[in-house]
């Protein structure tokens, strides 16, 4: 099954009178269960389409739709809606929020969408596991390691059970070890859950865990192919 | 809702100085709000009982020619056999006293020295002296049959460095338009705290007064006192006659209720000023707020909260500043009105006429205009948060996440 679809979107940002063509263009169709990286060189678009996919933006033109259903021009709340529910993100720095505990971020999207109390206590316990930090719930971000921080970003990424999970170079501000803790947690979460990965990134660690690589290169896709992924 | 405070509080905190400040200058200004407000009151309410207890009563019965720009001893302007008048009304269920008075002009001459003064014919016994009576600071006060003896304000006596048992001259005017002179004893000497009044008025028994301005049997008014000052219209529609007109407090004192709505009216302009000064340091505090917290809003937009939530979230947070704040305003104000309500402020002879002020100000402060006053704060305060929280509900959240923060 289809979780997005990009069709023929490009993206135009206008500073006073220059234009910028951040994407010109641009298909992409990934399917449930991928581990799928964008790669390419800084400007070539893959943060802006990953934008696009999450729908934190919209297209100049073309389209995007999420698990069938076109985001091509709800406004902000339907989109806001639309990302509860279906998407969950990780972004390159630690997008926490500082005030809450390890706990109350991940248990944050739980109250957005509604969910009952019982539950939510349940599903972030059980995410806080997944990502080995159930002895660390009650820290805040501050009193967290940047890998840490960003392991309780992807167990609250993944706490409303989405299908799609968007990470903008999620081991950029990590080193080599606490990448590839988040690495492993996110695709070891791949295999179990089914969830979908697509996440944007340089770093040629990173690209060896993708089994599909989607390459752009100034605003267009230049080559996609599968890749094995690494085990 | 209970998220948006518990974050709300939390973020509060992330800064306390700024919130502390922000909360200070809204518990600030609700003070200063509510010292104006009961000192107005105050001033306002004193001036119109003093008025009412010194002047007017709540009631007047007038002769039907009563003009309240002259004062006429003419017999037919003057109200004959008072006493009986009196009686009758007393009888009434309502009045607590019934007392002829009559006010004459006279001349206070004292070698070289004159001044012109109010005399107040009084029935010496009256509980409606009761005020008098109270305010005295030398010697005693009248008795009925006294034929030589007068009570003077304390301006007055300070002013001509009189003292009790000294001798005044006094020359009248009598009802037939003749002049009249007699050499008085002072008896003793008051004080209402009303400088106004206590420089120009002399107390002589009714009996006295009567016979110096050859008025008889007449008075200018009954001076009449209620158990209910809101039962005066009622009581002066049952004491209506052709004879005579029946005046209300209200009615007499239009002056101070005239007063009071200009300075209401005006003093609405200075609520404004400084609700919009402490609006400002709550509007600078949250949009400071706001610009900090970019990428925040920006990750609470990407996992799914919405423009009103997040609107919401920056509402609370003015909310809760808006409680400490009209918390510390109700400690701040609460301690400077109850120093000026014990203590009051000086103001002197406040000269205005058809008012009797006292040298002094009380602050009077009731739960109406406290609560009014709370009410106004919290309300101007969330208005005030509005720009910021639209601020923050309207962000895009890609344009957020690039954004400053923490």
């Amino acid at each position: 099954m289809e979780v997005t679809k990009v069709t023929n979107a490009t993206r135009i940002f206008k500073i006073g009178e220059i234009e910028t063509k951040a994407l010109r263009g641009v298909d992409l169709s990934v399917q449930d269960g991928e581990f799928t990286a964008l790669v390419g060189p800084s400007g070539s678009g893959k943060t802006t389409l990953l934008q696009l996919i999450g729908l934190l933006d919209q297209p100049t033109t073309g389209s995007v739709t999420i698990n069938g259903q076109d985001a091509t021009g709800l406004n902000r709340n339907q989109r806001a809606d639309l990302r509860k529910n279906a998407i969950g993100f990780v972004f390159q720095f630690f997008a926490l929020i500082p005030t809450l505990t390890a706990y109350e971020n991940v248990e944050m999207p739980l109250l957005l969408n509604g969910t009952k109390p019982a539950q939510r206590k349940e599903r972030v316990a059980e995410m806080l596991e997944a990502v080995g930090l159930s002895d660390r719930a009650h820290h805040r971000p501050d009193q967290l390691s940047g890998g840490q921080q960003q392991r309780v970003a992807v167990a609250r990424a993944l706490a409303t059970n989405p299908k799609l999970i968007l990470a903008d170079e999620p081991t950029a501000n990590l080193d080599t070890e606490n990448g590839k803790q988040v690495m492993d947690i996110m695709q070891r979460l791949n295999k179990e859950t089914g969830v979908t990965f697509v996440f944007a990134t340089h770093d040629p660690r990173v690209i060896g865990y993708a089994n599909r690589v989607v390459t752009l290169q100034d605003g267009l896709i230049i080559k996609d192919g599968r890749a094995n992924g690494k085990s | 809702m209970l998220q948006a405070f518990k974050l709300a509080y939390r973020n509060i905190w992330r800064n306390k100085t700024r919130s502390l400040l922000s909360a200070l200058a809204v518990g600030i200004g609700m003070a200063l709000l509510l010292l104006m407000v009961s000192v107005l009151d105050g001033e306002m309410t004193g001036a119109l009982n003093n008025t009412i207890r010194l002047q007017s009563g709540h009631l007047q019965i007038r002769p039907a020619s009563y003009d309240e720009n002259k004062v006429s001893l003419k017999w037919e302007d003057l109200i004959a056999d008072p006493d009986q008048v009196a009686a009758k009304i007393k009888s009434l269920p309502q009045v607590t006293v019934a007392t002829p008075r009559l006010s004459a002009g006279a001349i206070l001459t004292l070698s070289d020295e004159s001044k012109g003064v109010q005399i107040l014919g009084i029935e010496p016994d009256s509980a409606a002296n009761q005020p008098f009576r109270e305010g005295m600071l030398k010697g005693e006060f009248l008795k009925a049959d006294d034929r030589e003896g007068i009570l003077i304000g304390n301006i007055l006596a300070e002013k001509f460095k009189l003292g009790v048992n000294d001798k005044v001259n006094l020359l009248v005017t009598t009802s037939n338009g003749d002049v009249n002179e007699q050499v008085f004893t002072i008896r003793g000497i008051f004080t209402t705290r009303t400088p106004a009044y206590d420089e120009s008025t002399i107390f002589m028994p009714l009996a006295k007064a009567q016979a110096i301005t050859a008025t008889e049997n007449h008075a200018s008014t009954i001076f009449v006192m209620l158990q209910n000052s809101a039962d005066a219209e009622a009581v002066a529609q049952a004491l209506k006659s052709n004879n005579y007109k029946v005046l209300t407090w209200r009615e007499q004192n239009a002056f101070i209720t005239q007063f009071e709505d200009f300075a209401n009216a005006f003093f609405v302009i200075l609520y404004l000023i400084v609700l919009g000064i402490t609006a400002t340091v709550v509007t600078n505090t949250l949009v400071m707020a706001v610009f900090e917290r970019t990428r925040e809003i920006g990750i609470l937009s990407a996992i799914g909260m919405k423009g009103g939530a997040i609107m919401a979230q920056f509402l609370a947070e003015a909310a809760l500043l808006a409680t400490g704040g009209v918390i510390g305003g109700l400690i701040i104000g609460g301690i400077a009105v109850a120093y000026f309500t014990v203590y009051g402020i000086y103001i002197g002879d406040y000269g205005i006429t058809g008012a009797l002020f006292e040298d002094h100000i009380y602050a009077h402060l009731t739960l109406t205009n406290t609560v009014n006053l709370a009410i106004v704060t919290y309300i101007i305060t969330l208005i005030a948060s509005l720009y910021p929280a639209r601020l923050a509900a309207r962000m895009e959240p890609v344009e957020a996440l690039h954004g400053a923060g923490e």
